[in-house]
């Protein structure tokens, strides 16, 4: 099944820049997606896209088999909730535990306030799936500190967790291991294949390191001036190049 | 030395009194004057460009309006609003009359306050709320309110010590307070060590605000780790 359909899609930002220029592509279930290319090449446009926060200026956006163009504001908002997003500043509430970091998608979701019991009902279930999820990542004993005392890793850790809170079909990164050191990259990598593992989330990695394809990937395309130059699976892509663009990325 | 504290003692209960009135003036007006400058601080923050719902000619009324209120001199601001607080509170006179013209000067400073607390947040957490789908309201009560709060209780502090200033020129219309003991005891009587009491008393108080507030916005800062008091 389809999760993430893209077809002729093209954005003109208000500047009048050409972000992307009619590009079309599917992600199916389960699979973890890897986003190639330089600066500029059009990745942070389509992760806008794929996350809802920018429209495609011509062209179709289909996500989970639901058209995402020209909806309600309400109606977006509550297709967000089925896409989670990991950035590449762990983007963090400062003033938030952790738990309660992961807690926040599930309290913008909100909260049963018809009557008292639902409330601490809904209050507890909360707290336990954020235990589940600190515990998922690796940070079952830290759930009541605050980022300001976490490492890099740790901190996207909290970022993987608080973007799965509200079980989302969808996980977004975006250069999720670009401020990371390679050890500490290598492992919050070798989380999000569990991930796709464990949950059968579908993953989408927007990267400029083909070596994040090569760790996780099942399928891959690399874009260049906002167009998709090469797309397919991943074994075939690195091995057989057949674009400039990528073979400068695998550095042949 | 022994001649100020002796002043001290003979003024005791009047400056007690004075200093009640100041406290009186300088809380209620920075209370109710948040109610108003927050509230314009946030509006500011989200009607400017790349804000939650930018309108560029309304920000620029808003603007505009903020900039002139905070460039009249209070004395003038105060003398200029008399018929406005007579209809307000009754009267022109007296401690709760001042309210009125201290709260209108208050305002338009809190809300550049809360506008550069607010701009503090990292852009990247409130784009992260909206992929979560959280809708504007929640974006302000959720992320950037309490995101700000070291910034708005230094803002606060702020505030208040430049308020407790503004009320010492409420003496000119019959307010009270220490700075207008420190004019009708001290200047008018050419006391000097009434006058030296008074600022003593008054840098008393500014440094316990100061002290209290920085010692709150530390416990409750939690984006650094070694917290400096």
């Amino acid at each position: 099944m389809p999760v993430i359909e893209l077809s002729g899609v093209t954005k003109i930002y208000s500047t009048g820049e050409k972000a992307l220029d009619n590009v079309s592509l599917t992600i199916e279930q389960g699979d973890v997606f890897g986003i190639v290319g330089k600066s500029g090449a059009g990745k942070s446009t389509m992760l806008k896209l794929f996350g809802m926060l920018e429209q495609p200026t011509a062209g179709d956006l289909t996500i989970l088999g639901e058209s995402a163009c020209g909806i309600k504001n309400s109606r977006a908002n509550a297709i967000k909730k089925n896409i989670g997003t990991v950035f590449q500043g762990y983007n963090l509430l400062m003033q938030r535990s952790v738990a309660k970091n992961i807690a926040f998608p599930l309290e913008l979701a909100g909260v049963d306030k018809k009557t008292i019991k639902g409330y601490f009902q809904h209050k507890r279930l909360i707290k336990k799936r954020c235990e589940e999820l600190a515990q998922l990542v690796g940070l079952g004993d830290k759930t009541e500190a605050y980022p300001a005392s976490l490492s890099g890793g740790q901190k996207q850790r909290v970022a993987i967790a608080r973007a799965l809170s509200t079980s989302p079909k969808i996980l977004l990164c975006d250069e999720p291991t670009s401020a990371l050191d390679s050890f500490t990259a290598k492992e919050i990598l070798k989380l999000i294949k569990e991930i796709n593992v464990k949950l059968g989330t579908t993953i989408v990695i927007i990267t400029h390191d083909i070596h994040v394809v090569r760790a996780v990937c099942n399928k891959a395309l690399v874009l260049e001036g906002g167009q998709i130059v090469e797309m397919g699976n991943v074994p075939q892509i690195l091995e057989n190049p057949k674009n400039p663009a990528t073979r400068m990325l695998l550095d042949l | 030395m022994a001649n100020l504290w002796e002043t001290f003692l003979n003024f005791r209960e009047v400056i007690w009194t004075e200093t009640l009135t100041t406290l009186y003036m300088t809380f209620t007006t920075v209370g109710l004057a948040y109610l108003l400058g927050l509230p314009l601080g946030v509006l500011i923050v989200c009607l400017n460009k790349g804000g939650l719902f930018p309108n560029k000619p309304i920000h620029a009324v808003l603007g505009f309006v903020v900039n002139t209120v905070r460039s009249i001199p209070f004395l003038i601001l105060m003398v200029a609003l008399m018929t406005f607080t007579r209809f307000v509170v009754g009267t022109g006179i007296g401690s709760t009359a001042a309210l009125v013209p201290l709260i209108i000067a208050a305002a338009p400073f809190i809300a550049r306050m809360v506008e550069a607390a607010i701009n503090e947040v990292d852009v990247g957490v409130i784009d992260a709320a909206k992929s979560m789908g959280a809708t504007n309201l929640q974006i302000i009560c959720k992320v950037m309110l309490p995101e700000s709060i070291p910034s708005l209780i230094r803002g606060f502090s702020i505030t208040a010590i430049m308020i407790m200033n503004f009320s010492a020129m409420t003496g000119a219309i019959a307010a009270g307070g220490l700075g207008d003991m420190a004019i009708r005891y001290g200047h008018m009587r050419s006391d000097t060590d009434v006058i030296i009491v008074i600022v003593v008393v008054i840098v008393i108080i500014v440094t316990l605000i100061q002290l209290l507030f920085n010692f709150l916005a530390a416990k409750i800062d939690k984006r650094i780790i070694q917290r400096r008091i």
